[in-house]
């Protein structure tokens, strides 16, 4: 098992290389330099920065800067915010947006997966019907939407909740960005899992189970459960990316600070390190992430051999 | 954004089950089916609807999509409101633009992007798994590699770089979008293509001499054809919210040409005091996925003989 | 047929389904009975209601089945009881052997774990004393290295294991039925015989009645007192497994038998009975087998033939009898 951990976590090395290689040369690449936008600078001060920048070195050499300093966790310098180094902007902004997204992905998962539990064991029910509306209501409604909506409700009408800010997120302020970036993952999970829940109770093991006589809660704790959540573990990993992307939503509407609004700054800003080196930290997580759920499926499903 | 995990799988689980499209029964069968089952022929009607509207309401306007209307700018919140006596249907935007006519023409871009966005994820999807699921072997293996090495990258990041590097272009959206979405399908088209290639009418096609690339192009492709179809229209919707997400951002259509996401972006901070400019882009939105949503699955229902 | 000593009698049991395309009835008026220890065979072609009707017994119908008609088992109605009911009956009383062993096992669970849950559930026994049991009831399925294979999970084990562990599961709290739904249809056949050896021991040893459903009429031939012929859902003939086989009276019972390959025959050619079964959602007025009997008349087409007792305990459903001797 232990072998399987470490092969698993060396296969992400060469992903992580090429995702670090893809990004720098679509930015190498990208027309215009990030400095011909100001115009004015002296040419002293941009002979400056691009010496900072590694500009005037091969475009090799500029590579290998780069793996290197990332090598030693250094994303590099913002080309908007000179007086900040791409690290300290990402370890302000981060624990925002992990921390949402921690709760965000937690609820997604608990609620998604109880409602399509529930929904699978009352096939047809109201409640199935009720849950099965919602999730296709949650599927089509994007986030961007759901945030205008929540700050319409919460926060206007009913002023039960603060429209946006972090305060050190404090829970009234975690609510809105939460609702805005589970729901649909929310309606996708119970979706699944209510699919995956109603395939297992019709498949030959759990008729061999009712055969046994084993009471009905037996059944779906012990024998149902664990390969109705195979679907789901293999979803964790979009669901865990979908999340990351849905905080730069989330940071626009609600001020929250965090990572997201960097990068839709430095998309717009053109601030190529910026956008490259969150790219690189979000893809880097999303690699791990991925790693570790390929991991925990192991752990689930005894037929894969490793 | 969404990936539909679980239309995927029910995709794929459809696609182990047919796996090769026996005549014409099949295809009558499936239109049997389909037409049996009323929420997807009702959302069938209502995109079609919808697409003519995006595509004739703007002659319906007295307005064009990027004209100001200026005796409403004064104020928008009472002149621009929605009426039938100063021609705007559906109220105006902040600047006094149509919302009528907007929303049309936003619904356009999100259409052509949904379906063209579709279109490119198809073809490199259907090509590449049916390359890599023919050949076999050590190709294979490297294709299917590449594959998971993309499959964990951030791709809406990825789409969002490339419209900072490239500009914003409707084109590239098409491309950008379509280029990251293929993976899925590269996938089921290449289960497909496996349990086609041991297939008599293939072998004999081989045996007889036929290059490789007109035995993927001639059998398999067409064989694939069904679930293909059904996997494309649960994929326009979320192109369609790809497109929006990335208009919503301000890194979409470039002004003043819009989208429905870019509408609802505009209309978002002004939802207190002019509900109409969110609201009806929105609308738009929201029904036209859900239309996908059960088109696709009506679609997998007719042609998946196993629910039946 | 007196009921003091029966374990099982079926009262025109009826199998309804309800689907999108219509009622299918699967299992039309079945009648039988079954003493302690005796073993009856079920023979039919696939889809002739014999699962269904194992599937009904056990209270394990699809959603959407519909069942009249009474089984009293030990003088119970249990088609009438509830699901907890139910639960106290299964395993304890009546336990069923499935048909496809690769499927049947939970593919997450240590098999050990999937015997021991049935002892520790209905016997309330301790996990030690539900392991000793487990092991000792998988040496009597001849489960070579038995303590070992607790620990393994199913896809470890090959076919054939893998019905001995069904078996051996199904005889843990020695029930007094055993159902056994083909058995050995998905195992090969020198598996098979070892399986059927293994039931044939079994149920000398533990007296267990045996409902034994096959479409192999060697393996009914082998092992059963009884036979009950089905065809769409119905009975077509019933009685004494000798008297049926050596003196099949009613025609598909005779085609069945025909239709046995035989290495010492000397035609050539595997004797079919031609055409497929009705479909259930369409059957013709009449009797059932009429488009595939050779001896059809003008009657079979327009009413269905009622069944008969025309000997002491011999039971059968046709206008045409057919009188012939055959040498199984």
């Amino acid at each position: 098992m232990l072998k399987f951990i470490i092969k698993r976590l060396l296969e992400a090395i060469p992903t992580l290389l090429a995702l670090v290689t893809l990004s720098f040369f679509l930015m190498h690449f990208a027309p215009g330099s990030p400095f011909t936008s100001e115009r004015g600078v002296p040419a002293a001060v941009l002979a400056n920065l691009q010496a900072k920048y590694h500009m005037n070195e091969s475009l090799m050499s500029q590579y290998f800067h780069y793996l290197w300093d990332l090598l030693h966790g250094n994303l590099g310098y913002s080309f908007r915010f000179t007086d900040f180094t791409i690290n300290q902007l990402v370890a302000q902004s981060f624990p925002v947006s992990a921390e949402i997204g921690f709760w965000s992905f937690l609820v997604a998962v608990s609620v998604g997966v109880l409602c399509g539990v529930f929904a699978a064991l009352r096939q047809n029910s109201l409640l199935d019907y009720g849950v099965m509306a919602f999730a296709n209501i949650g599927m089509v409604l994007p986030n961007f939407v759901i945030a205008p909506l929540c700050i319409l409700f919460f926060s206007i009408h009913y002023q039960w909740l603060p429209a946006g800010g972090w305060n050190g997120g404090a829970w009234p302020y975690l609510i809105m960005p939460v609702i805005a970036m589970s729901t649909s993952y929310i309606a996708q999970i119970a979706r699944i899992t209510r699919g995956s829940m109603i395939e297992t109770m019709h498949s030959n093991f759990i008729r061999t189970a009712r055969a046994k006589g084993l009471p009905k809660s037996h059944i779906i704790i012990r024998h149902a459960l664990r390969p109705a959540m195979l679907p789901v573990v293999s979803y964790l990993g979009p669901a865990f990316v979908g999340i990351i992307t849905g905080s730069v939503v989330v940071d626009q509407f609600f001020g929250t600070g965090g990572i997201g609004q960097h990068f839709v700054n430095g998309a717009i800003n053109r601030d190529y390190s910026m956008v490259m080196g969150i790219t690189i930290l979000i893809g880097t997580l999303t690699i791990l992430f991925n790693a570790i759920v390929d991991i925990l499926y192991v752990f689930i499903d005894p037929k894969i051999r490793y | 954004m969404i990936t539909s995990k679980d239309k995927v799988a029910a995709v794929e689980q459809f696609a182990e089950q047919v796996t090769e499209i026996e005549g014409r029964s099949l295809w009558q069968d499936a239109r049997r089916r389909f037409f049996t089952n009323k929420a997807a022929v009702i959302s069938l009607i209502i995109l079609a609807l919808i697409a003519s509207l995006s595509i004739f309401g703007p002659l319906l306007s007295q307005w064009n999509y990027a004209d100001i209307d200026w005796a409403a700018l004064s104020d928008i919140s009472t002149l621009g409101r929605p009426s039938i006596e100063t021609g705007h249907y559906f109220g105006t935007d902040p600047l006094g633009r149509d919302i009528f006519v907007r929303t049309m023409q936003g619904g356009q871009i999100s259409l052509m992007v949904g379906i063209l966005g579709s279109f490119v994820a198809i073809v490199i999807g259907t090509l590449y798994g049916a390359t890599s699921g023919y050949l076999g072997g050590r190709v294979d293996s490297v294709m299917m590699r590449i594959l998971e090495i993309l499959n964990s990258f951030p791709f809406m990041f990825f789409v969002i770089i490339l419209m900072t590097v490239f500009g914003r272009n409707i084109l590239l959206i098409f491309i950008a979008i379509g280029a990251v979405s293929w993976l899925d399908m590269a996938r089921i088209v290449r289960g497909q293509t496996l349990s086609l290639k041991n297939k008599e009418y293939i072998e004999a096609a081989y045996a007889c001499g036929v290059s490789s690339h007109k035995i993927i192009l001639r059998h398999i492709v067409p064989n694939v054809l069904g679930v293909v179809i059904v996997y494309a229209t649960l994929l326009v919707p979320n192109m369609i919210l790809l497109e929006s997400f990335i208009s919503f951002l301000g890194l979409g259509v470039q002004e003043p040409m819009t989208s429905w996401g870019a509408l609802i972006s505009e209309g978002s901070p002004n939802m207190e005091i002019a509900v109409w400019q969110l609201a009806w882009p929105l609308a738009f939105l929201v029904v036209t996925l859900f239309c996908f949503n059960f088109l696709g699955d009506g679609l997998r229902d007719a042609l998946d003989p196993k629910d039946r | 047929m007196n009921s003091s000593n029966n374990i099982l009698e079926v009262d025109n049991l009826r199998v309804n389904f309800k689907t999108p395309d219509g009622q299918v009835t699967a299992v039309n008026n079945l009648n039988f009975n079954l003493a302690q220890g005796e073993t009856l065979g079920i023979v039919g072609e696939s889809g002739s209601g014999k699962s269904q009707t194992a599937f009904a017994l056990m209270g394990l119908l699809a959603g959407n089945g519909q069942i009249t008609g009474e089984a009293r088992f030990e003088g119970e109605n249990i088609l009438a009881l509830n699901d907890k009911a139910m639960n106290r009956i299964r395993s304890e009383k009546i336990a069923m052997i499935f048909q496809d062993p690769m499927t049947s096992l939970n593919p997450y669970m240590k098999v050990g774990k999937q015997l021991m849950e049935v002892l520790i559930l209905h016997k309330g026994m301790s996990k030690a004393d539900a392991f000793e049991a487990s092991v000792k009831m998988l040496d009597a399925v001849k489960m070579p290295e038995a303590r070992k294979r607790m620990n393994m999970f199913p896809h470890e084990f090959s076919g054939g294991m893998r019905q001995r562990v069904m078996i051996a599961m199904a005889l843990l709290c020695q029930p007094k039925l055993l159902i056994a739904d083909e058995p050995t249809t998905a195992l090969d056949v020198t598996v098979q015989a070892q399986i059927l050896t293994l039931l044939n021991e079994l149920k000398s040893e533990f007296n267990t009645s045996i409902i034994m459903i096959t479409h192999d009429l060697g393996v009914v031939a082998g092992l059963c007192d009884k036979v009950l012929v089905m065809y769409a859902g119905r009975t077509m003939e019933y009685g004494q497994t000798d008297d049926v086989f050596y003196r099949p009276t009613h025609p598909y019972t005779q085609g069945l038998l025909e239709a046995i390959p035989r290495l010492d025959g000397e035609e050539e050619t595997l004797t079919t009975i031609a055409g497929n079964p009705p479909n259930l959602l369409n059957l013709p007025t009449g009797c059932p087998f009429q488009a595939r009997c050779q001896f059809v008349e003008h009657r079979c087409r327009t009413e269905a033939p009622a069944l008969e007792e025309y000997q002491p305990g011999k039971l059968r459903a046709c206008h045409k009898p057919v009188h012939s001797e055959m040498t199984p």
